[in-house]
């Protein structure tokens, strides 16, 4: 890890211990904000780390936003950080500054298609399912067409309405709907922004959470192993129990691997490879791992009582949004099988060369 | 708990300026090799190739030039071993010295066992087998008992070793071999010992393994007399040596591709019609092998600075071996040719050969319960 990887990993360690307590994580169930969490993080400039210094931001790469995402993973804290980064990420690179406060990104669907006007200083209509933390931020990025070009638009939460629905960790996951509203601001895509830009950031994003949130469940069923007596002894002392463990940490090192060269491949450029596979790699931890800890945790790790689904019902929620396991991997499958079997070796080695 | 850490890791310039060098040896080398050789991956033999890898410095890359070795990075060594199992070159002649005898001898073998043996290593023309299993004794290492009595300037060996791979072949043999005994600690009375596999008492009786193959063998030792001079570092430290050693056997790319010629045949079939539910199957095998290659390099990356990474090794293994063995089933599951002994084309005869070789890649090296254990044991579960 380089310098400011680990600065991240501690401050943000250090704070979301401290804010994403059990009560935070219940009262943000039922719908509250946590404002004393939210004002911590952007106090301590762990919003925008791909914006560039001159605009406001860290000026940092993914190498770092993975880390401050992997560690909200890890405490599962409930707020739209990852939504805030990458809107950060596309509104900097519009050129358009990024604003204060909580952001999310539109459209989130693969097939959805949001419009930009070029009257009366920019309008937009269309809408998009299932945007993350949706309702309750303070400003949405999305990607809209306008004369047939790709634009980055910056609306308010006044502007546009938001039917509200939630993942089954209870985050926001809403239907917004803009209607002739009016935009902050518009500017066409900046260098490297696809359609499919949210896509790929959003995967990205959701890997590194993961891989923290597998971490953190591993720690926990160990600890839990370790304390837990049953016939005299902790039931860490079953072999079966190891194995599960073993098992579990084996994939949580996967993920956290995957995760990592995915976040350093972006910065070097084109990364939807490395994206895709770890998308693959890390929801599969996360079905996987998500098992095994609640097996090796018992009847107490299904109440509600106990923390460890505050995790799990997010390690659920997150392998399937922006794109499952099999979406990422037929279109692997499908690349390799174009590009034939005799380049695959060729192809892999020269694309993590770095 | 231990934390594990797999740091990311980009292979150098001088690595990948390698790659290229090894890649075109092995088109020139290789030529028409068929796909059913290649998928024999390191359990093929050709003492002739051997010899041209070791004449091109690509056997001991690491070790020091004092013994003839090529002091170049884990790294750059990592390039050439995962080149030559991804073009399935017959590199089992002098694949266990190069991983794990040669590594053995420096660490703990005498400067005169280092200036004899490990030349002609290096040049591809000295081979070893690993004399760690009995008929008794199996995970359970500690319980060794074929055992070595002193005797004047040496030792006498008696006892048998089994499975041992390519002892019809190799020339010398690292053994682990009882020297004594002491109650209170299992781990206690255990010695390393070159043996010369030419020694008279020595008999070599291959197994024929379910493939119909001669890999593995019985190794017999009567009256065998072993010279002082190999002994391999201290006698009754045999253990915390062996247990160096077996973390070099796991730590390598040849602990996650086994089965990779099956992945290549398998994409070649399925690119005829690429149906979803087979490029899903494939696309994931492929996001699999993509993660475990980066985990291999960042264990390569802890060898080149100086770490020694047993349990991130036993990690990959781990995977690796269960990655190794998905891969028949799946493309057994995708595409379904029945077997055929002889008939059928590359992706038939490859997918047989490796469901049935594959069942031994969680067994070699430890099994997966061993190394799950050891996983365990970095877990700090009590
Ligand atoms: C192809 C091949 C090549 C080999 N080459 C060599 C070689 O060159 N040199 C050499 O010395 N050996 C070699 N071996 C032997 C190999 O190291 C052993 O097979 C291995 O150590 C396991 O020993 P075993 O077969 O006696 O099984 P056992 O130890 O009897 O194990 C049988 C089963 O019980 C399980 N088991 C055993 N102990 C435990 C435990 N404590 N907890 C949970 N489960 C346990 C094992 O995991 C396994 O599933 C080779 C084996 C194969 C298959």
């Amino acid at each position: 890890m380089n310098e400011l990887q680990i600065i991240l990993t501690e401050t943000s360690a250090r704070l979301f211990g401290e804010h994403v307590t059990k009560e935070v994580l219940e009262a943000a169930e039922k719908g509250a904000w946590p404002d004393d969490l939210w004002a911590a993080v952007e106090e301590n400039g762990l919003t925008k780390p791909l914006v560039p210094d001159a605009q406001g931001g860290a000026g940092a790469g993914w190498a770092e936003a993975f880390v401050i995402l992997h560690a909200a993973g890890s405490f599962a804290a409930p707020i739209p950080l990852a939504e805030t980064i990458i809107a950060g990420r596309l509104l900097s690179l519009a050129g358009i500054d990024t604003p204060p406060g909580p952001l999310s990104v539109a459209p989130v669907g693969k097939a959805e298609t949001l419009r930009l006007e070029a009257k009366g200083g920019g309008r937009i209509g269309g809408a998009a399912s299932a945007v993350p933390w949706g309702g309750k931020v303070e400003h949405v990025a999305v990607l809209a067409e306008k004369e047939g070009e790709l634009h980055v638009a910056l609306i308010a939460r006044d502007a546009y309405i938001a039917e509200g629905d939630r993942n089954i960790a209870g985050e926001a996951r809403d239907r917004i709907i803009f209607d002739d509203s009016p935009v902050v601001a518009a500017a066409p895509a900046g260098d490297g922004i696809t359609r499919e830009a949210i896509w790929l950031m959003g995967a990205l994003a959701r890997v590194a959470q993961m891989a923290g949130g597998i971490g953190r469940i591993l720690a926990e069923s160990v600890r839990y192993a370790n304390h837990r007596e049953q016939f005299g002894r902790p039931i860490a002392r079953f072999q079966a129990i190891q194995h599960q463990l073993a098992v579990l940490a084996s994939h949580a090192a996967a993920a956290d691997m995957a995760a990592e060269s995915a976040a350093l491949a972006l910065d070097a450029g084109d990364a939807a490879f490395e994206i895709a596979c770890a998308k693959v790699v890390t929801g599969e931890a996360a079905g996987l791992g998500a098992a095994i800890a609640h097996q090796v945790h018992g009847a107490i790790g299904f109440t509600y009582e106990h923390a460890l689904h505050f995790i799990t019902r997010r390690l659920w929620s997150w392998r399937a949004e922006f794109g499952a396991e099999n979406a990422w991997a037929e279109r692997i499958g499908r690349d390799v099988a174009a590009r034939g079997a005799d380049a695959l070796w060729s192809d892999l080695t020269a694309r993590q060369a770095g | 708990m231990g934390t594990i850490r797999f740091e990311p890791c980009t292979l150098p310039p001088a690595a990948e300026a390698l790659r290229a060098e090894v890649r075109e040896f092995l088109t020139a080398t290789l030529g028409d090799y068929s796909a059913i050789e290649r998928a024999q991956s390191w359990t093929g033999t050709d003492a002739d190739f051997s010899r041209k890898v070791g004449a091109r410095g690509w056997i001991g890359m690491t070790w020091p030039k004092a013994y003839g070795g090529h002091e170049r990075s884990a790294l750059e060594r990592y390039v050439v071993l995962e080149e030559m199992l991804a073009a399935g070159a017959p590199v089992a002649a002098h694949w266990v010295a190069d991983r794990q005898s040669g590594p053995l001898l420096l660490r703990f073998g005498t400067e005169d066992q280092r200036k004899r043996f490990l030349p002609p290593i290096i040049r591809g023309e000295s081979y070893f087998c690993i004399g760690m299993s009995e008929p008794d004794v199996g995970s359970d290492l500690a319980s060794i008992r074929a055992k070595a009595e002193k005797t004047d300037g040496g030792w006498i060996v008696n006892g048998t070793k089994l499975w041992t791979s390519k002892a019809h072949y190799a020339h010398f043999m690292i053994a682990l071999i009882r020297t004594g005994r002491d109650p209170d600690d299992r781990h206690a009375g255990l010695s390393q010992f070159l043996i010369d596999m030419g020694s008279s008492g020595i008999t070599v009786r291959p197994i024929r393994n379910l493939i119909g193959e001669e890999q593995f063998n019985e190794v017999v030792f009567e009256d065998v007399f072993v010279p002082d001079d190999m002994l391999i570092g201290a006698a009754g430290a045999g253990w915390s040596q062996v247990t160096a050693e077996l973390a070099l056997e796991r730590s390598g790319p040849d602990r996650y591709l086994s089965s990779y010629r099956l992945l290549v045949e398998l994409i070649r079939e399925i690119a005829k019609e690429p149906t979803e539910r087979a490029t899903i199957g494939v696309g994931r095998l492929v996001a699999r092998l993509a993660t475990l290659r980066q985990m291999s390099i960042s264990v390569a990356g802890m060898i080149e600075a100086g770490a020694s990474p047993a349990l991130e090794g036993a990690l990959v293994k781990e995977l690796g071996g269960v990655f190794e063995q998905d891969i028949p089933r799946i493309a057994h599951d995708l595409i379904g040719a029945a077997p055929l002994a002889e008939g059928g084309g590359d992706f038939d005869r490859v997918l047989a050969y490796l469901t049935q070789a594959s069942v031994a890649f969680s067994l070699r090296g430890g099994t997966r319960e061993i190394l799950r254990a050891i996983i365990a044991r970095g877990l700090e579960l009590r």
